[in-house]
């Protein structure tokens, strides 16, 4: 990250060597500047700049500059806040039980001796399912007319319809998320349990402590790293879930979240300036939750990745 | 240095060959899907099969098939239209959406000859969806309506005389006391909107007035007709009578139930027809008119179908114009009809002996009645505007409440119209 804060080597041992070694390293890097530069800074800029608008793309010659005024109709209006509502919900929930599920997994994949190959693949094949796919399957399954969720599930009604009320159909969204995405959740933290030492755990078991005591005291306190980047990632991707939703309900009862609002305004109302002002809040809402998940578990960056 | 420029002119030439490919222009036609050919169906079958045949010695007609759902062909038509993608010359499209595109002159207006040769051929209901500001701006291919299927056992179990028209209270009441149950369209998409603006019409209103004013278009949603359609579905969603799916149903999960034992009663479009012809129920199979929303007032039967539009930015707009001749022409129209049920929008088409062969007589003469007496979605550049800020009060249908949804609807639709909420 910063050279600044891992402590700056002295002036003086700057080589003519070290130096053209520098120039080296941002010729080579120079290209891949301009290609990030073209495909994120630019269309980040340009939607900045057309949030500002009255724009749609069926009438360009009606385009008038509004100021800050989309900003202050979306954060007034009472959609975007129960979208935002939704999808902080859909974040935490999923987040938390893929959290707790994807850690026995991990921890099965970790400690498990015979067939670990197959055990690990069979772990992580629902991640290698395409997400529309996967919420297709979930769809059916739920549905009325040729799902068998009502039939295995023997407290639930036959007549009952999931997609009917918000509540249920929130539940058959997050069960597809949670499905789909438990063994990355797995597989990062498994990352991090390969990272823990085992003469540490060897030593506290040495000491007389008991399993829970080994997992709490010695195996989460040294992948904190790792578990700090699995639930980032997956709290950023969560806050952005749109395909389940798109497939599932399309937004109907009450199941929107802020990409799939973002989606309709600029692509079915083809509303460039208030989708833009969307787009916008939603990057900053994702840069505040990636701010305050670093915050909270407060690990450094670079030292997670191993860098020096 | 020497080799790179030389492959850049290599690729150069090969590409000038590409442009001067010896045969005639090739116009691409954007169709909405059809339904599945029959097993064995020789050759190319439904819009597909009209290109094959419109295809000449001066140009070729290839299709290019758009996703299923009308509000995603929008999109995609609408986005490439924007940018003014010259790969489209013709397109078909769902008769709401003429206006929007109409108003964005995104939609080349048919010649003078062509829309005099057209106007009086046309069934009125058809024709006029494919009207915007007087002018004809796209050829109605096909015209669909909606007819109120029922069986006819349990018509006569229930006491109701069909050959009189019915009203929504008594088709509700009727398949309730049998433990049957009324189809209808009510996932949050364009279809809830046929069936809320059918019930609307019905009772002599509109969601809305004045459409050429844009965003200024007066809404109507919130008057008297509104509460009456907000009754009928407040009736159906609360009684026995509706599907367990009420708030997900489509055309298509409504089919199965009006063939099953318990049987029904269902409001759908013309293709229903060929779903049950030679099956189980064909002969328990009966229709009527669009059932009414209050008693003694004619009801209003959706419209829908499929015209023809050439888009402003293609290749060959006038080979283009030339095409969409061919293609809405009348043995094609019969030809399409056969083959999808989908009828034609031309009103000799209807005559057709090999048309009055595949389909009864009196389904046909219906299906010609309701088209031209139907009650069609205001024609509105802000449609889909329209639409969305009407499923975001309306839907789900057990929700819906005949003393405030209408005037809550009504105040929301001008909010979305003036751009002062999120949609």
């Amino acid at each position: 990250m910063s050279t600044e804060t891992a402590g700056a080597p002295p002036r003086a041992r700057v080589t003519d060597r070290s130096r053209s070694e520098e120039r080296l390293a941002w010729r080579l890097v120079a290209p891949a500047v301009v290609v990030m530069l073209a495909v994120t800074a630019y269309p980040i800029l340009r939607a900045l700049y057309l949030s500002l608008f009255q724009y749609r793309a069926t009438a360009p010659d009606d385009r008038e500059f509004l100021g800050i005024d989309n900003y202050v109709t979306v954060l007034t209006d009472p959609l975007w806040w129960r979208d935002v509502w939704n999808t902080v919900l859909i974040m935490v929930v999923t987040v938390g039980v893929e959290l707790v599920i994807g850690f026995a997994f991990a921890y099965v994949m970790w400690k498990i001796i015979f067939a670990r190959g197959l055990i690990r693949t069979s772990i992580l094949i629902p991640y290698g399912i395409i997400t529309v796919v996967s919420a297709f399957a979930w769809q059916f399954a739920f549905s009325l007319n040729n799902g068998f969720v009502n039939g295995w599930l023997p407290f639930m009604d036959s007549d009952f319809n999931w997609f009917g009320q918000h509540w249920s159909a929130m539940t058959a969204i997050m069960v597809s998320e949670i499905w789909k995405t438990t063994p990355f959740m797995a597989l990062l933290l498994l990352a991090g349990l390969s990272q823990v030492s085992g003469d540490m755990v060897e030593a506290a078991q040495v000491d007389g402590a008991s399993w829970w005591q080994r997992l709490y005291k010695v195996i989460l306190p040294n992948m904190r790293a790792a578990i700090m980047v699995a639930v980032l990632f997956r709290a950023l991707d969560a806050f952005r879930i749109f395909d389940n939703i798109y497939v599932m309900t399309r937004g109907a009862q009450n199941t929107e979240s802020v990409s799939f609002l973002t989606y309709r305004q600029v692509i079915e109302q083809f509303e460039l300036g208030l989708g833009s002002a969307l787009s916008v809040l939603l990057f900053l809402s994702v840069l505040l939750i990636a701010f305050v998940l670093v915050k909270l578990f407060r690990v450094d960056l670079a030292a997670a990745r191993r860098e020096s | 240095m020497i080799a790179l420029s030389a492959a850049a002119l290599a690729s150069l030439s090969l590409l000038a060959a590409c442009g001067d490919d010896s045969g005639p222009p090739e116009l691409v036609w954007y169709i909405n899907p059809d339904p599945n050919p029959p097993d064995g169906f020789p050759g190319a079958f439904g819009q597909a099969g009209i290109a094959e045949r419109c295809s000449n010695d001066r140009y070729t007609v290839r299709t290019e098939l758009l996703p299923q759902s009308a509000t995603e062909q929008r999109i995609q038509l609408l986005r490439r239209l924007v940018a003014e993608d010259s790969s489209i010359s013709l397109m078909s499209l769902d008769p709401v959406f003429i206006a929007e595109f109409a108003a964005a002159d995104l939609l080349e207006p048919l010649p003078e000859d062509l829309a005099s040769e057209l106007s009086p051929a046309t069934l009125q209901g058809a024709l006029a969806g494919a009207t915007w500001e007087d002018r004809l701006v796209a050829a109605p291919l096909w015209a669909n309506t909606q007819v109120l299927w029922y069986r006819k056992s349990l018509a006569q179990r229930a006491g109701l005389d069909m050959t009189q028209p019915v009203t929504w209270d008594q088709i509700i009441e009727a398949a309730a006391a049998n433990g049957a149950t009324v189809g209808v369209q009510a996932n949050k998409y364009e279809g809830y909107v046929v069936w809320i603006n059918a019930l609307i019409e019905g009772a002599g209103g509109s969601i809305v007035t004045d459409t050429e004013a844009g965003p200024d278009a007066s809404v109507d949603i919130g008057a008297q007709a509104g509460t009456e359609a907000a009754q009928v579905i407040r009736k159906l969603a609360s009684s026995s009578a509706a599907q367990p799916d009420l708030s997900v149903s489509n055309e298509g999960t409504v089919l199965g139930p009006l063939a099953s034992d318990a049987g029904g009663f269902m409001v759908n479009w013309t293709f229903a027809y060929n779903n049950y012809a030679g099956g189980p129920v064909q002969d328990d199979l009966g229709w009527a008119r669009y059932p009414r929303t209050v008693a003694g007032e004619q009801s209003a039967p959706p419209i829908g179908g499929i015209n023809v539009g050439v888009s402003p930015y293609g290749e060959h707009t006038d080979l283009a114009l030339d095409a969409v001749r061919c293609i809405t022409s009348l043995e094609n129209q019969v030809t399409y009809a056969i083959e999808t049920a989908n009828m034609p929008a031309r009103q000799a088409a209807y005559d057709d002996a090999e048309l009055r062969e595949q389909f009864p007589a009196d389904l046909l003469d219906l299906w010609q009645e309701s088209i031209d007496t139907a009650g069609p979605r205001p024609p509105s550049p802000y449609w889909s505007t329209i639409v969305n800020a009407t499923l975001s009060r309306w839907h789900p249908a057990n929700e819906v409440d005949p003393t405030s949804t209408p005037a809550d609807s009504a105040s929301f639709i001008e909010d979305a119209l003036k751009g002062r909420v999120l949609l």
